[in-house]
């Protein structure tokens, strides 16, 4: 050994650094020239899944991009409970209809814990009843990357379903044949997860561009028969309406935004999924082109009249961290000024700069508001669980005008009620409730007030709304809840905002 | 009101209520109830119907209701026409009946 070679080692080990031991040492993926481009790919998911270390009690976790088309959890779960994992925790971005299949692996063991922004349908309707030992924590959209970001929920696997990838890794949502658009809420899984299989029908040449999803953050690549259906993806919540009270009150929330002070060149904005907040935006839309009023950007869950609106040259911009529909995930893929973005840049309330910051209007959809303004968008009249956190209380909380539009009563249950089954929403953050038999304006807010009564607008109080939804369909008897906390609402900073009850047989 | 044959009144559709009355021995009123407002309203609902048919003079009446959520107007509505058809009443003048 040379005098320097021996000062380097003394060196090295003075300073508790480690010796160079080859170029391959620290880097084994390398060694092979055969494999080294190939390595991520696996030939299934069951050695994906062997090679990613994961074990009994660890975090997987899914997105929901698919909406009711997604073919990744479902089959993912049973691949996990066939290799006999148990007491999983799952956090997924959302759950839908089609995971109703979910019972069974709770049922056996597979599954011990959810986090979620949602949960409908038998999975909704058999966790209300208390088949979960551990209550479900549901979280907003932002809130999902807050929760994720101070490590309560710490991903050991994300398993997430592309259009299409290469194989090393470079998916995303947009460019494939089985296009789900934004891959927003993956993203951060991505980002965050100690292993990431990306699942893809579709692998293609290396490099794929965009790449929502980057080599540099994804371990495994597998193929799958199918990872969605996208014709699915706009069917439930995200459906386009031809209910006549649906679009009456789409036109007169059109009307209050159009006269609520933030309808001027330049606004931005963003409307939920339901059928009345997408038929606003077509009502919206013709008055901006009649009275040429350009919005600066357009966020959300997007559907295919804001595509319109943008096509029109309406809406300078869309920043999307879900796709709606079919029309909205090919504007993606076609549209530079339509854009990608992440949960976290959507709406998490602790990073450097979210979205929701910078809207000015926003509609939102309601299952119950109460005299407080409070919304629920998670449990029925029933009590049951059958909605989804979403980005509600996001928007709500940083939008300058949050509008909510709910029919007065639903069937025969009213939707403007004393008090919420559920606070998902605080009512602070709501500025006016439209209903298709009059508007609330939160007293807070004197001032649009008084510009929807110079509109003309049917302006009441929202006990004269709760008064009348009672005259019309006799008062409800209250729901009968055991002590058993079954879902735990967590606001988007994690606080607790409320609990969800198990219903009494 | 005597009940001659099989009446029915309503449908399926959210917020409307099918009502479905036959004929039925003995001088009770057999009430079958199936509505997605259980819970809430059940009570409601079967007081309303046992009035309305009470108010008809009806009895010796088996009523299968499937409610989709309706309000008492319409329950009220859906009971007299099952009712009347029920009873081969067929010039009844709907303006008047309460």
């Amino acid at each position: 050994m040379s005098y320097n070679q021996q000062c380097t080692a003394e060196y090295a080990s003075r300073n508790n650094l480690p010796e160079f031991e080859g170029v391959f040492a620290k880097s084994p993926q390398l060694a092979s020239p055969s494999t080294k481009r190939h390595r991520k790919l696996f030939p299934s998911l069951e050695e994906a899944i062997r090679t990613s270390g994961l074990r009994d009690g660890s975090t997987v976790s899914f997105h929901h991009a698919f909406r009711e088309g997604d073919k990744v959890l479902m089959h993912v779960i049973k691949t996990l409970s066939d290799l006999g994992f148990k007491n999983l925790t799952i956090a997924p971005s959302s759950l839908l209809n089609c995971h109703d299949g979910l019972v069974e692996y709770i049922r056996s063991g597979v599954i011990a814990k959810i986090f979620t922004s949602g949960l409908r349908g038998e999975l909704g309707e058999a966790v209300s009843k208390g088949l979960m030992d551990v209550p479900v924590q549901v979280h907003s959209h932002g809130g999902r990357v807050h929760l994720i970001q101070t490590g309560e929920i710490s991903i050991d696997v994300a398993f997430l379903g592309v259009a299409s990838s290469d194989e090393f890794g470079n998916a995303n949502g947009s460019h494939g044949e089985l296009s789900c658009g934004s891959l927003g809420y993956a993203k951060v899984d991505a980002a965050h997860a100690r292993y990431v299989i990306a699942m893809a029908q579709e692998l293609v040449d290396f490099p794929n561009y965009p790449a929502s999803l980057s080599q540099d953050q994804v371990d495994a690549v597998v193929t799958v028969d199918e990872v969605g259906d996208p014709s699915l993806i706009s069917v439930g919540a995200a459906r386009l309406t031809k209910n006549p009270r649906d679009l009456l009150l789409a036109r007169i929330a059109a009307s209050v935004i159009e006269h609520s002070g933030s309808f001027k060149t330049g606004f931005s904005m963003q409307t939920g999924s339901g059928g009345a907040a997408t038929a606003t935006t077509i009502f919206l839309g013709e008055k901006m082109v009649e009275k040429n009023i350009k919005a600066s950007f357009a966020l959300g869950g997007v559907t295919g009249p804001i595509v319109d609106l943008l096509n029109k040259g309406m809406i300078g911009a869309i920043a999307d961290v879900q796709s709606f529909d079919v029309t909205a995930a090919q504007s993606l893929r076609e549209n530079a000024a339509h854009c990608e973005i992440s949960a976290n840049e959507y709406a998490n309330s602790s990073s450097k700069g979210a979205y929701v910051d910078r809207v000015d209007v926003v509609l939102l959809s309601a299952l119950e508001v109460d005299i407080d303004f409070n919304v629920n968008v998670l449990t029925g009249s029933d009590g049951v669980l059958r909605g989804a956190s979403g980005g509600h209380c996001d928007v709500a909380a940083a939008a300058n005008l949050t509008v909510i539009v709910t029919p007065l009563l639903r069937s025969r249950m009213p939707c403007v009620v004393e008090h919420v089954n559920t606070v998902v929403t605080p009512g602070s953050t709501v500025d006016v409730v439209v209903t298709d038999h009059g508007i609330a304006v939160n007293p807070n807010n004197q001032a649009l007030e008084k510009r929807l009564r110079d509109a003309k607008l049917p302006v009441l109080s929202i006990e004269e709304l709760k008064d009348l939804a009672i005259s019309r369909a006799g008062k409800p008897e209250p729901i009968a809840y055991t002590d058993k906390i079954v879902a735990v609402v967590r606001y988007r900073d994690g606080s607790v905002m409320d609990v969800v009850r198990q219903v009494a047989r | 009101m005597k009940i001659k044959q099989r009446g029915i009144a309503g449908t399926l559709e959210s917020s409307d209520i099918l009502v479905v009355v036959s004929p039925d021995d003995g001088n009770e009123v057999q009430l079958m109830l199936q509505s997605k407002v259980e819970k809430q309203y059940g009570a409601a609902i079967r007081q309303l119907v046992t009035e309305t048919l009470e108010k008809l003079g009806v009895t010796g009446v088996a009523v299968d209701v499937k409610d989709q959520g309706a309000l008492d107007c319409v329950i009220r509505a859906r009971v007299q026409a099952a009712v009347f058809r029920a009873a081969g009443e067929n010039k009844v003048n709907f303006e008047v009946v309460s």
